[in-house]
Parts: structure tokens; C-alpha cells; sequence
């Protein structure tokens, strides 16, 4: 298979991306000013995210559909009001985490944004638990751009006025170059931001003017480092087809009211919440320097193996180690000492909460 | 006057008599994006030509540093090891790693020109 392009590339060249393929696109892993850089000028300022690789699932047609996609996914879509956004799950019959997606209730049906790497699957996987009346478009003719930080709202606003009147968590239809493009104000960062969904062909003179009203390209190293400070989850790393929810201690994102009702996957879930899990998601805090990677294992003072790290980097902005991984339940309990093993050497590391860096979203209530 | 050589690991060494500074490449920074760790060998140990003889992280990944001759370590940088981001600064003077007493000085003879270096890294980054 040919490795595929973003309608950005161009762009991403032209402003000096190193390049490098990711679920088979040519990604930007950084421009010229840096991983760091650009991490913390995403924190001040504002920093614009190609993430058109993602998938965009559209799914309508049929009275039906909010039931039949309930029967798949454990959030609750029949109080989704249209254009709210609620973070959900594609699992397995073990409660596995096959995907980790967002799915928005649309005007005639909902919108689903998927993992790059799942993409394809995940339609395979929806398409065949779904009756063939319903409607599903895996839409390539679109592009994905994220707009992250502080200063998103102003730089949006004038490009797209209007907007920053969105509430997090919500979207809506505006209109750029007399065409119709759809907007949420979400985000992978830990910042305030929004996700812009624009056809291939305006993207990139939509990401130009973002760019001159003073927001810069960002790459994926730098939205691993700010998605790692706000301790969130990367599909392939944190989460997997033998991990649930749960365990993944993304419990919030399963609603009280869907508990006792059926899904793929429900009765595993019916249980852990009944019994507890064996292993838990953690934040991790190295004492040193020593920055732990994906797979350091995790032991304690007794020399016993606990665990695993899934994601580990040096924190641009909290200036530090930081990781976090899965333990044996019993040694989740914030500052529980454990060791992780780097190069031989057995590092001491302390459980601490996630995130480690401050969360700065616009709550829906500051804005009504 | 004193000789300085590069190896294929991307090692620079700089010879004044017996005692060798040894640091890596501003080509090797530049692979390797914004260094945020830095550790150096044992002042006192010996390391062995190919060696390893330290490590560098950066946010994406960790390289292993080579020791390109072997010898006795008779000093660290500690200033990297407080601030790494120096060796993305200055990583051809200021920023070395460490200093060694070099066993055997033909070692140096397996070792690039700068001519030589400059080639090599260019072709193989390419």
C-alpha cells in the first residue's frame, strides 16, 4: 500500500515538517522550531494541528439509529442533544477497547471521529452490526485541523466569526468560503481548542490564515508531549483490544444510565464495575531525571513485577519525567513508591494523579 | 596542535596528547530533536572503543553514546547532565560529555576527518 497524503502536505513542507509515516499517512513529526517549542507555544499562544489522517465516520438514515448504535457504543446518545459531543468506546465482546473515538450527534444522524490506524476497521466493525438501512461515509474528501490553546478562540474568530461562542464539547455548521464547514470546540492537549472539519480543498488556505493571524504549525511530537501532560490516552499505547474502560480508569465515560443495559461488551463491564479490576491506569512521577519509556517495567520494593509503562516522555511544560502505565490494582493508591526499570538500573518513581499538567477547557457553564 | 576526529556513531573526539574530549556531532543533535536528558560515564571507569559510554534522550527517544577509543574517564560534563539543552546548543565546544586518558592512540587512525565526517553524514542522511 502507497503511503497516503493530507491535503496539508504541501503546507507541512513548505514550513520545513520532517515527515514521517504514521498509520499510513506522511505525517509531520515536527517543523523547525522543535518538539519543545512547539509544545509551549501551544500552552501560550496557539498552535494548529493537522489531523486529517482521522477518521470521519458520518452515519444517518433510519428512526432507528440512536437505538441500534446504542447496542454498539456505551454512551448515553439518546440525551446527546444534536451537536453535543460525548468521548466513547468501539470495544470487543471482552470489553476490550478496540477504538477510543468521539461521537457527535449531527442534525441527521451523528458524526464519529476515529483513529487513524482503527479507521477502517472500526467502519467494517460498526457496518456490520448495523442493518444495511443506515447510511455510513468513512468521508476522505475531508480534512481534520485542530486549533489548540489560549489564544485559539481569538485567532478562530477571526478567521471563522462566530465560534468561540461554541461550548466544550459542542459543535456547529459555519461557513468558510461560501462552503459549509463543522466545528467543535474539543481537543487532545489539555487545552481550550477546537477541531475543524473542511473539505480537502480549503484546508489549506484555511491553516494559512490561522497561521497569519499569529497561530503556528504543530507536530505529532509535540501533541504526544501535551497529550501525555494532560493524561490522556493514545489508542495503541494506553489503550488496546485487552484493556477496557475500566481498567483504562476512563470510567466517567461510561454513564450511570447505560450500566445495566446491553452493548458489545457490557457484561464484562456489568462485572468490573461490580467486582474491581485487576490492573488500573496511573499517572507516574519518576524522582530523577530518567525519563521511563513505553514498556519499562514496573516493580515494588519488593522486587516483584507490578506493571507496565504504556507512555513516558520528558513534560515540556511541568519541566519533568512523566509516564503513565498500567499496576496490579493494589499499588494504584496516589504515592505508592515503585521502581521502574531503565536500562538495568531500577528507578524510584511515585503513582500520582493524572493530569500532570492543569486543564484549561472553556466548561459549557462560563460561556451560558 | 590538537587532532579532532568524528565516528560513524556520530561522535566528535578532540586529542591533546594523551587526554581526549569527546562529545557528539551538531549533525547528531539535529537528528535527534531537543535533548532533555543527558547521562555521562563513571569518572574513574573504563570504557572500551564501540562502547557504551553514556546516553542521550530526547522527547521522542533514547540514543546510546559510543566511547570511539577506548581509555580511563577522567572527567564528566556535569553541566549537561543539569541542562541538556545545552548539548542542542553547543554541541561541538561547551558541551562535551566526557574526557578520557586514551589507551591507545592508533585507535584514532579508525576515525573519520571532519572532510570524511561531513560526507558520511550527509549520505546517510540522506
Amino acid at each position: 500500500m502507497s503511503i497516503k497524503k493530507t491535503s496539508l502536505n504541501n503546507l507541512h513542507i513548505k514550513y520545513g515538517a520532517k515527515l514521517v509515516e504514521f498509520a499510513g499517512y506522511q505525517m509531520p513529526i515536527q517543523y523547525k522550531d522543535g518538539i519543545i517549542q512547539e509544545h509551549k507555544y501551544t500552552r501560550s499562544h496557539s498552535g494548529i494541528f493537522d489531523v486529517s489522517h482521522m477518521g470521519q465516520l458520518f452515519i444517518s438514515g433510519g428512526d432507528d439509529l440512536t437505538n441500534d448504535l446504542e447496542k454498539i457504543f456505551p454512551a448515553d446518545l439518546k440525551k446527546l442533544k444534536t451537536n453535543q459531543s460525548k468521548y466513547s468506546f468501539l470495544m470487543n465482546n471482552k470489553g476490550g477497547i478496540q477504538d477510543d473515538l468521539i461521537i457527535t450527534k449531527t442534525s441527521d444522524g451523528f458524526l464519529i471521529i476515529l483513529n487513524a490506524a482503527c479507521k477502517y476497521n472500526d467502519y467494517e466493525v460498526i457496518k456490520s452490526k448495523l442493518d444495511n438501512q443506515y447510511k455510513l461515509n468513512l468521508d476522505e474528501s475531508l480534512s481534520l485541523i485542530a486549533l489548540q490553546g489560549p489564544e485559539a478562540k481569538n485567532v478562530l474568530n477571526k478567521v471563522i466569526p462566530g465560534c468561540d461562542s461554541l461550548k466544550f464539547m459542542n459543535g456547529n455548521n459555519y461557513v468558510y468560503n461560501n462552503k459549509k464547514v463543522y466545528i467543535t470546540r474539543s481537543g487532545y492537549t489539555g487545552e481550550d481548542g477546537f477541531e475543524i472539519s473542511i473539505k480537502n480543498s480549503d484546508a489549506e488556505t484555511f491553516v494559512e490564515s490561522l497561521i497569519e493571524n499569529g497561530s503556528k504549525l504543530i507536530g505529532l511530537g509535540a501533541r504526544d508531549t501535551l497529550r501525555m501532560e494532560a493524561g490522556l490516552c493514545l489508542y495503541g499505547n494506553d489503550l488496546d483490544n485487552d484493556t477496557s474502560p475500566i481498567e483504562a480508569n476512563l470510567k466517567w465515560a461510561i454513564p450511570k444510565s447505560r450500566i445495566e443495559t446491553e452493548f458489545v461488551g457490557s457484561e464484562v463491564l456489568k462485572n468490573q464495575f461490580q467486582s474491581g479490576v485487576k490492573k488500573l491506569r496511573v499517572g507516574i512521577k519518576p524522582d530523577s531525571k530518567v525519563i521511563a519509556r513505553g514498556n519499562t517495567k514496573i516493580y515494588n520494593d519488593k522486587n516483584q513485577e507490578i506493571g507496565k509503562v504504556t507512555s513516558g516522555t520528558f513534560g515540556p511544560s511541568v519541566e519533568h519525567p512523566i509516564a503513565m502505565g498500567y499496576v496490579d490494582n493494589s499499588y494504584s493508591t496516589v504515592n505508592t513508591k515503585i521502581f521502574l526499570e531503565v536500562r538495568g538500573k531500577k528507578i524510584p518513581a511515585n503513582i500520582c494523579n493524572l493530569p500532570f499538567y492543569k486543564k484549561n477547557y472553556v466548561k459549557g457553564e462560563i460561556n451560558v | 596542535m590538537s587532532e579532532v576526529k568524528y565516528s560513524k556513531e556520530h561522535e566528535w573526539i578532540k586529542l591533546d596528547g594523551e587526554e581526549a574530549t569527546i562529545g557528539i556531532t551538531k549533525h547528531a543533535t539535529e537528528m535527534l530533536g531537543d535533548i532533555v536528558f543527558a547521562e555521562l560515564p563513571e569518572k574513574g571507569s573504563n570504557v572500551d572503543k564501540d562502547g557504551t559510554a553514556g546516553v542521550v534522550e530526547s522527547t521522542k527517544a533514547a540514543s546510546d553514546v559510543y566511547t570511539p577509543v577506548s581509555g580511563e574517564v577522567i572527567d564528566t560534563n556535569q553541566m549537561i547532565v543539569d541542562d541538556p539543552s545545552k548539548i542542542n546548543e553547543d554541541p561541538e565546544e561547551s558541551a562535551w560529555f566526557f574526557k578520557l586518558k586514551i589507551k591507545d592512540k592508533s585507535e584514532m587512525d579508525t576515525l573519520m576527518s571532519k572532510e570524511e565526517y561531513e560526507k558520511f553524514a550527509k549520505e546517510t542522511s540522506a
